[in-house]
């Protein structure tokens, strides 16, 4: 053995990372000043954010909050903002034409809205499901007034009918389809002839009701929630068997579908709410004349249905076969398939798409402005030609820009939550 | 051993059609058919008794009639006098000049700022993703409204730009005027002899594709590539620029200037198309810039590490791995996003621009009261430009898909 051998006997503790690769030094200098270009890169970003916010700032901070008028705020400093149209406007912003004393029944809506939503966002809560399913009715009567029992006899049309189907189930019949079509005919058959009684009757013995107000009187925020909201719970739906008509193997139901789809796809918004707004009168019986937001909102939800469809689509086409293959020989049906192995993966991987069909829909029902609904864009423009605030332009549209940026923010962050969450392979 | 009975043959039952597999499909065919076609015919039939209510026909000789409306912004001739039909024609140019300029510079802003979201600058993302959130989140029709107000509200009008110390001043050393009124721009006057200068440029041009060729030729033979870049910047602008002063400056700048309260001469970009273009320009491009993004995030790394082993340079890599993988990738969606904003254009109405909306789904629909057939020739329209649009994508995927073997 020779004497020369050298064995380290004791470990070395590690010594420290030099300092300027660790913390904030080391964290600027990776992502920062990397290299000349990347330097470079940093400094011309601080000067842009820096003349931004030199202007902004002490533009948005002094602003004024209580002048009477556009002028008012010009003659006290012109280089401030004038936010002062917001606080003389907002009520008009967020609920349109409303009726002032009526304001709290839109702000019931929302609330109740947020409510209605938490058991569907979050599975946690989904046992306060009912709820969701009577909020729209809720919704339609507080925001349209009305007697409660308009709307509450459609609720119990349908419960009968549903009761109906689950009685000849268990009594009478084993065939679902010939007990589907009779509590279907039942539940047609009581709102051709037995629901006004119903309502009459309802009406005398419980009778709660609400001032009624018309469609026209909707407007601001109010108007683009519902106008949205409705249109992204009905589209999904409609989508989601659009999809499947498309996909399907019977050439006459797959012909509709794909000719319904890219027609819908192949036209601007704009003209079929045009369509709703001049020609819906043409295609109906004479005489006919229905709501106009009602109108609105059918023609919106058909739109994304299209796009939901397609998005859909792409869903179900990246599924492999082998699902289809498996789930046909276990025995499923085609509709126990769909519901249990198909679309639960397809639907998955078409989250962002959904969603971003979603986003698009809310920012469309800004178009409705066009065809002279009073949303927060038609609004601006009303305000902006009135003698007081003619001339104001960032104040209104940062506003009405913000509140559209949080809702549509917020359904992309949730998508991303969910994505998260039902993300399988690590 | 016994033979098995053969199977007892079921007596055909009405119930069969809506419970048996064999026949379900057929049967619910039949019914949607039914009703798809009854349906049909009861819209027909109701617009047909509502256009007898109003005394109305269904004719499009409305187009061959005098239009009776001024179009201030037109690609071809156009007078109060001429017809209906070429009013919507200046309308579907209108319409495609936006939509050809706006995909234009989104897609060029897109790119850029897609690139950018990926840079390792941290700034850099952030600021990029904060521009893409907020076009994408806030209404494009909102956007259009404010740019339209910004541009006339914001801007100096031309008398603005009067007298010996003016308020205002034209850009790019006196040849670019914004003012509210529209920005006016210099324009080409081509003199005499321009002719010969557009036909060297093209030769030019025919000369460069040729060495590419060759090069990309010897390439593929030998294995070595040829210096093509600068000898090919040379070769396009060396002799078209001694031509032209060979010739004596045949194409001059006519630039803009005061008269009276407005400007004369020029390039007038009135501030409704400006307003419309910028908008759907800023607007798309925040979303070609997710799609470049992702197209070029699907690229696997191991494509990188994989032509970096094989020593290829970075731009090399870029030019000759990652991009033909990840464009396959993109312009799908991209091109579908032309025909979003395509389609986006017939928010022109917002801002008064006159597009095929504003002028056969507009006044001409207005005035003659067609609106049927209007309508009816202006979703044609669009469904035509989307149809193409979408069958060049076809086309595309068919002939750049990976083939599968």
């Amino acid at each position: 053995m020779s004497k020369l051998a050298f064995v380290q006997k004791n470990k070395i503790p590690p010594s420290p990372a030099p300092i300027s690769e660790v913390g904030i030094i080391g964290w600027l200098k990776q992502n920062l000043f990397s290299s000349w270009f990347n330097t470079l890169l940093t400094l011309l970003s601080i000067y842009f954010i820096f003349i931004i916010l030199k202007d902004f700032i002490p533009w948005a901070w002094g602003g004024h909050w209580d002048t009477k008028s556009l002028r008012e705020c010009l003659d006290l400093n012109p280089d401030v903002a004038c936010f002062s149209v917001l606080t003389a406007r907002w009520k008009q912003l967020l609920f349109g034409l409303y009726p002032a004393e009526e304001y709290w029944r839109p702000t019931v809506t929302f609330i109740l809205l947020i409510f209605s939503i938490i058991p569907i966002l979050f599975p946690k809560y989904f046992r306060f499901f009912w709820f969701s399913i009577i909020y729209p009715g809720l919704a339609i009567w507080l925001l349209w007034g009305g007697s409660i029992w308009g709307v509450g006899i459609v609720y119990i049309g349908f419960f009968l009918g549903v009761l109906l189907f689950v009685l000849l189930l268990r009594n009478i019949t084993k065939n679902m389809v010939i007990a589907g079509i009779s509590s279907i005919l039942f539940v047609i058959l009581f709102f051709i002839f037995f629901s006004n009684y119903f309502v009459n009757i309802l009406n005398i013995i419980i009778p709660i009701s609400l001032p009624p107000v018309e469609s026209l009187k909707m407007g601001g925020f109010t108007l683009s929630l519902i106008v949205g909201i409705t249109g992204i719970v009905a589209s999904f739906p409609i989508g989601i068997l659009l999809a499947l008509g498309r996909q399907s193997n019977l050439p006459i139901i797959k012909m509709i579908c794909v000719g319904f789809i890219e027609f819908i796809r192949g036209v601007p918004l704009i003209t079929l709410l045009f369509v709703a707004s001049v020609l819906l009168n043409y295609f109906l019986p004479p005489g006919t004349n229905f709501d106009i937001v009602l109108r609105v909102i059918i023609m919106v939800t058909l739109f994304s249905a299209a796009y939901m469809a397609e998005v859909i689509r792409g869903g179900l086409a990246g599924l492999p076969l082998g699902q289809h293959e498996a789930s046909a020989s276990l025995g499923l049906t085609y509709w126990q398939s769909q519901r249990l192995v198909i679309m639960p993966q397809a639907l998955k991987i078409s989250i962002p798409g959904i969603v971003n069909t979603f986003i698009g829909l809310f920012k469309d029902t800004t178009l409705v402005s066009i065809i002279s609904l009073r949303d927060p864009v038609g609004l601006a423009s009303t305000i902006r030609a009135d003698q007081t605030w003619n001339g104001i332009y960032w104040e209104l549209y940062v506003a009405i820009g913000l509140m559209f940026f949080v809702v549509c923010f917020g359904m992309s962050q949730y998508s991303q939550y969910l994505e998260r969450k039902l993300k399988t392979d690590k | 051993m016994k033979a098995s009975a053969p199977p007892k043959t079921e007596s055909f039952k009405l119930s069969m059609l809506l419970s048996d597999t064999r026949y379900r499909g057929t049967s619910l065919q039949v019914i949607t058919f039914i009703i798809f076609v009854a349906v049909f015919f009861w819209l027909v039939d109701n617009t047909l008794k509502n256009l007898a209510l109003l005394g109305k026909d269904v004719s499009f000789n409305f187009l061959f009639l005098r239009a009776g409306y001024d179009i201030n912004q037109r690609l071809i001739p156009y007078t109060s006098d001429s017809t209906h039909g070429r009013a919507a024609f200046v309308g579907i140019l209108n319409t495609l000049l936006v939509a050809f300029v706006g995909c234009f510079f989104a897609t060029i802003l897109g790119l850029f700022v897609g690139i950018l979201r990926l840079s390792k600058n941290w700034l850099v993302a952030k600021l990029m993703s904060i521009y893409i959130e907020g076009f994408r989140n806030v209404p494009v029709l909102l956007w259009i409204v404010m740019i339209f107000a910004l541009l006339t509200e914001f801007t100096p009008a031309p008398k603005a730009f009067k007298g010996a110390d003016p308020q205002a001043t034209m850009l790019l050393f006196d040849s670019i005027a914004v003012t509210n009124r529209g920005t006016y721009f210099p324009a080409p006057i081509f003199g005499e002899g321009s002719f010969w200068l557009l036909l060297s440029f093209i030769l030019s041009v025919l000369i460069v594709i040729f060495i590419k060729q060759y090069a990309n030729k010897q390439k593929k033979e030998t294995g070595k590539s040829l210096p093509t870049f600068w000898i090919s910047i040379l070769i396009i602008i060396l002799p078209t620029l001694g031509l032209y002063f060979l010739i004596g400056k045949p194409i001059s700048l006519e630039y803009p200037y005061l008269k009276g309260f407005n400007f004369k001469d020029g390039i007038h970009l009135r501030n409704s198309f400006l307003a419309l273009t910028l908008a759907l320009a800023l607007y798309t491009s925040a979303f070609i810039a997710e799609i470049v993004r992702a197209g070029i995030l699907a690229i696997s790394k191991g494509q990188t590490e994989a032509a970096a082993s094989l020593g290829l340079r970075p731009n090399k890599i870029m030019n000759l791995i990652i991009l033909p993988q990840a464009l396959r990738i993109i312009v799908p969606p991209l091109i579908s996003n032309y025909l979003n904003l395509t389609k986006n254009s017939s928010l022109a109405i917002a801002v008064g621009y006159m597009d095929v909306r504003g002028t056969l789904g507009g006044i001409t629909l207005n005035q003659t009261g067609r609106e049927l057939e209007s309508m009816l020739l202006l979703m044609g329209f669009y469904l035509c430009v989307s149809l193409l649009i979408s069958s060049v994508i076809n086309y595309y995927n068919r002939s750049f898909q990976i083939v599968v073997r």
